[in-house]
């Protein structure tokens, strides 16, 4: 039976939080001209290191912002997720499957699922469409196997 | 432009971390429809996407951003089977753990090991690709040097 879980469910913060992703996406966007997709970020400056070019810094700088936000976060609060629902080896695995998949597939939630969107680009809307439909595939499995 | 991403990746960051998303729980809460349904993801999902449209639209109609900076979009290419094979892997791997790459870097400074984990594995997934990218390019080049 398909059961909405009203308690865990919380639109402000999250409403909020999407209005500040999304302006985020707006600001590189508009002021650089870049999209803020995060395995294009990440992959590409991984593919400078095993290149051995020079960095293009921006792509540092947007990661270094992520993580000095969670670090200001913690001053103040713990960062949501206990991180305890699964074992080492689906860690593992589930990174490895996200790092190569995005890279092969040119995106992840926040260049396809946010920038690409807004860009009514149909690649994306494709993407999108299939990680989701494998997503909930696996997540759905994984529950199956557990209950 | 390093100012204007460092400030980007801060804005997203404070976003997935105010959201939630950082938390793999909720958004297998999103994915697992076997379960009780967490709808909070789609919200922000819908919030960052109406709130990057008008941006993005504008920002894809220019060629040179407001910083001065080549306007450096994806070009558009058809749906290829790269594409969705990449997007279907990212999938499971994201069913799999709740974690995709922005949230998993927004959850580094809360130093569980489980996040550390993923994240090398995302890397190493991403080497992977690279360096079969890489490899691939080699073997055409050989090909085009054989008489």
């Amino acid at each position: 039976m398909f059961t909405i879980d009203w308690s865990a469910f919380t639109p402000v913060p999250s409403a909020v939080g999407g209005v500040l992703i999304g302006a985020a996406a707006a600001a590189l966007a508009l002021g650089g001209g870049k999209i803020a997709g995060v395995s294009g970020i990440v992959g590409g400056a991984l593919a400078d290191a095993l290149a051995a070019r020079a960095q293009t810094t921006w792509r540092l700088q947007f990661v270094l912002g992520i993580v000095l936000a969670a670090v200001l976060w913690s001053l103040w609060g713990s960062i949501p997720g206990t991180f305890t629902h699964t074992s080492w080896l689906v860690w593992a695995i589930g990174g490895w499957l996200v790092g190569a998949g995005s890279r092969l597939g040119s995106g992840c939630a926040s260049g396809h699922g946010v920038c690409g969107l807004a860009r009514l680009s149909p690649r994306s809307f494709a993407a999108v469409a299939t990680f989701t439909a494998t997503a909930i595939a696996t997540a759905v499995a994984v529950h199956r196997l557990l209950h | 432009m390093d100012l204007l991403a460092l400030f980007c990746g801060l804005l997203f960051g404070l976003g997935v971390l105010l959201s939630g998303m950082s938390d793999p729980t909720r958004v297998l809460g999103f994915l697992d429809l076997a379960g009780p349904w967490n709808p909070s993801l789609l919200v922000v999902l819908v919030c960052a996407v109406l709130t990057a449209f008008i941006p993005l639209q504008l920002a894809q109609r220019r060629r040179v951003s407001l910083l001065g900076e080549a306007v450096a979009f994806p070009q558009t290419r058809p749906i290829n089977r790269r594409l969705l094979l990449g997007s279907a892997l990212f999938g499971v791997g994201w069913g799999l753990t709740g974690l995709c790459p922005g949230p998993a870097l927004a959850a580094l400074p809360s130093l569980h090991a489980a996040v550390w984990l993923f994240v090398a594995s995302l890397l190493a997934g991403m080497a992977s690709v690279e360096l079969w990218q890489r490899r691939v390019a080699q073997t055409r080049l050989a090909d085009v040097h054989t008489p």
